[in-house]
């Protein structure tokens, strides 16, 4: 392997606790994230997943802990993680259409007071294209249906050209074509050297989309190569009885 | 009264130009304050505002222009930071908190206002106006200090365009490019209590709210632009403050606020209904001909 030691890990995340109100929502948790590879973030309602991509990201003040992307603490990295939220977080009915929203991932390179040109438009019109969604640059966001408001939102992080991605449930509630342009684009992704990691709820797809894993519920449960962290043993950890109806054994 | 005299006539022309810079700006700043879902806090601002401009009355002795509206600026932001305060510190919801406020400050501004028309000096304090509103009481020097500071405010909205459109359409995700989102949203409030503070004379603090929130309510109808919308809202803020003042200065003793918001209304009303891009006409249109071509 070329990759020097230093650069294993994207993301080092050491005893970090995260509490919303008191009620710890992540307790004390070790995990690394390695470089180049697509990592699920994985386990049931309220076990903490889309608190650990924001703690990542500096969007959730943590009560221990500490967070280093790169090698670096976060804060000296700004702009260079592409994040992508939940479709629900956002009001759709937002003054912008697919175009305007995708030039957004440019804002953070084009800095204070200088505005998008004809080269990052057409920069935004190629991510676009990537996901699908070319011919729709034009429409008003809220009139896009909920996958391909999802695929605007991938197409945003694209344009933002960063090393690291951060995916919050791209695959949730998406049709069929959507959930196709986001396996894609998360191999292109891999494919060009970038780490992702997505939060997802499907057990059964995780395998076969994903390299590695991080399972949680409040506390890490496991984390390493899909193959060998999705183990029974492992899987009722985190999902506690059901979850044998969750996978094929 | 005739047209020409808008040009021409002293009183006229303030009123007019007076009235035109406020419409601008609270159609810039309301379109914000509309998208960031705060018309109401907006509201609260301009409520809490009338104590201040009591209290600096009271402070100084002095009704100059920037000495009232400075008063008015720090009581809208000391409300602000109170409401804030109160939706991070108790369970009391949103619109419940907005109403405590807002009636508080208000009623204390009332009393206030009690206080100073009973001072022996104070015959003709006149602050009641900034209830409702008395553009034809506007002054050059005044007019001359909502020119200043509504340049100020659209240089600074035009140079942060992009930043706080982002900032308004996705805040976390302004946050992880690297923004300082704190910062921005402070910005954007301060903008907004100087847009109020613009107002005060013109509208008056009772009815500032609609200022900001119909003008922006009323272009949303007609773009899905952002850019668009804004400059839409100006020009509708505008229109009607300048015909909602002449109308108040032609027909003796109208209070300015009421004539400007019944023309607001009414461009409220059009929108809603002939908007070009959500309007209630196109979008039944639009579903008979989705329904044709399913047909």
């Amino acid at each position: 392997m070329s990759v020097r030691p230093a650069l294993a890990h994207a993301i080092e995340v050491r005893d970090l606790t995260v509490a919303y109100e008191e009620k710890p929502v992540l307790w004390d948790l070790d995990v690394d994230v390695r470089s180049g590879a697509l990592t699920a973030i994985i386990g049931p309602n309220g076990a903490g997943k889309s608190t650990l991509l924001k703690a990542i990201l500096g969007l959730v003040p943590r009560v221990a802990g500490s967070v280093s992307i790169f090698g670096k603490p976060l804060s000296e990295d700004r702009g260079k993680v592409g994040y992508v939220p939940q479709r629900s977080s956002v009001d759709w009915d937002f003054p912008a259409d697919a175009l305007d929203v995708v030039l957004m991932g440019m804002y953070g390179r084009l800095g204070w007071l200088r505005r998008p040109g004809r080269t990052e438009r057409e920069k935004a019109l190629e991510c676009l294209e990537e996901v699908g969604m070319r011919e729709l640059a034009q429409r008003q966001i809220g009139r896009l249906s909920g996958g391909q408001q999802q695929r605007v939102f991938l197409a945003r992080a694209l344009a933002q050209d960063a090393r690291l991605y951060m995916m919050d449930e791209p695959f949730a509630g998406v049709d069929a074509v959507t959930e196709q342009a986001v396996v894609e684009t998360l191999r292109k992704l891999r494919d060009r050297g970038k780490t992702v990691v997505v939060v997802h709820h499907d057990l059964g797809s995780a395998p076969e989309y994903f390299d590695e894993a991080i399972l949680l519920n409040v506390r890490l449960v496991a984390s390493g190569p899909i193959d060998e962290v999705f183990t029974p043993e492992n899987l009722h950890k985190t999902y506690g009885a059901g979850a044998r109806f969750l996978v094929a054994p | 009264m005739t047209w020409t005299e808008v040009f021409t006539d002293y009183t006229l022309r303030n009123v007019a130009l007076g009235s035109a810079i406020l419409g601008v700006v609270s159609g810039v700043l309301g379109t914000f304050a509309v998208l960031r879902r705060q018309g109401l806090a907006g509201d609260a601002l301009a409520h809490a505002a009338l104590p201040g401009i009591c209290l600096a009355y009271l402070a100084t002795g002095s009704k100059a222009a920037p000495v009232l509206m400075l008063g008015a600026a720090l009581a809208g932001w000391v409300g602000m930071v109170i409401l804030i305060g109160f939706l991070r510190r108790t369970r009391v919801d949103p619109g419940s908190a907005l109403a405590i406020v807002l009636t508080t400050f208000f009623g204390f501004g009332v009393v206030l206002l009690t206080v100073v028309q009973k001072r022996p000096d104070a015959g003709q304090a006149g602050l009641d106006k900034f209830l409702f509103g008395q553009a034809a009481a506007l002054v050059q020097d005044q007019v001359v200090l909502m020119a200043g500071l509504s340049v100020v405010v659209l240089v600074l909205i035009a140079a942060l365009f992009k930043e706080f459109k982002v900032f308004v359409f996705d805040v976390d995700y302004a946050r992880t490019l690297g923004l300082p989102t704190g910062r921005l949203g402070a910005l954007l409030t301060a903008l907004l209590v100087i847009a109020i503070v613009i107002g005060l004379n013109t509208v008056g603090d009772v009815l500032m709210s609609a200022m900001l929130v119909a003008p922006a309510a009323a272009a949303r109808q007609w773009t899905e632009s952002l850019g668009r919308m804004i400059l839409l809202a100006a020009g509708f803020g505008a229109t009607a403050g300048i015909f909602g003042a002449l109308w108040s200065v032609s027909q003796d003793h109208t209070p300015t606020g009421p004539a400007i918001v019944l023309i607001l209304s009414l461009l409220v009303v059009v929108s809603l209904l002939f908007g070009s891009s959500r309007g209630w006409v196109w979008e039944r249109v639009r579903r008979h001909r989705q329904s044709g071509v399913g047909a």
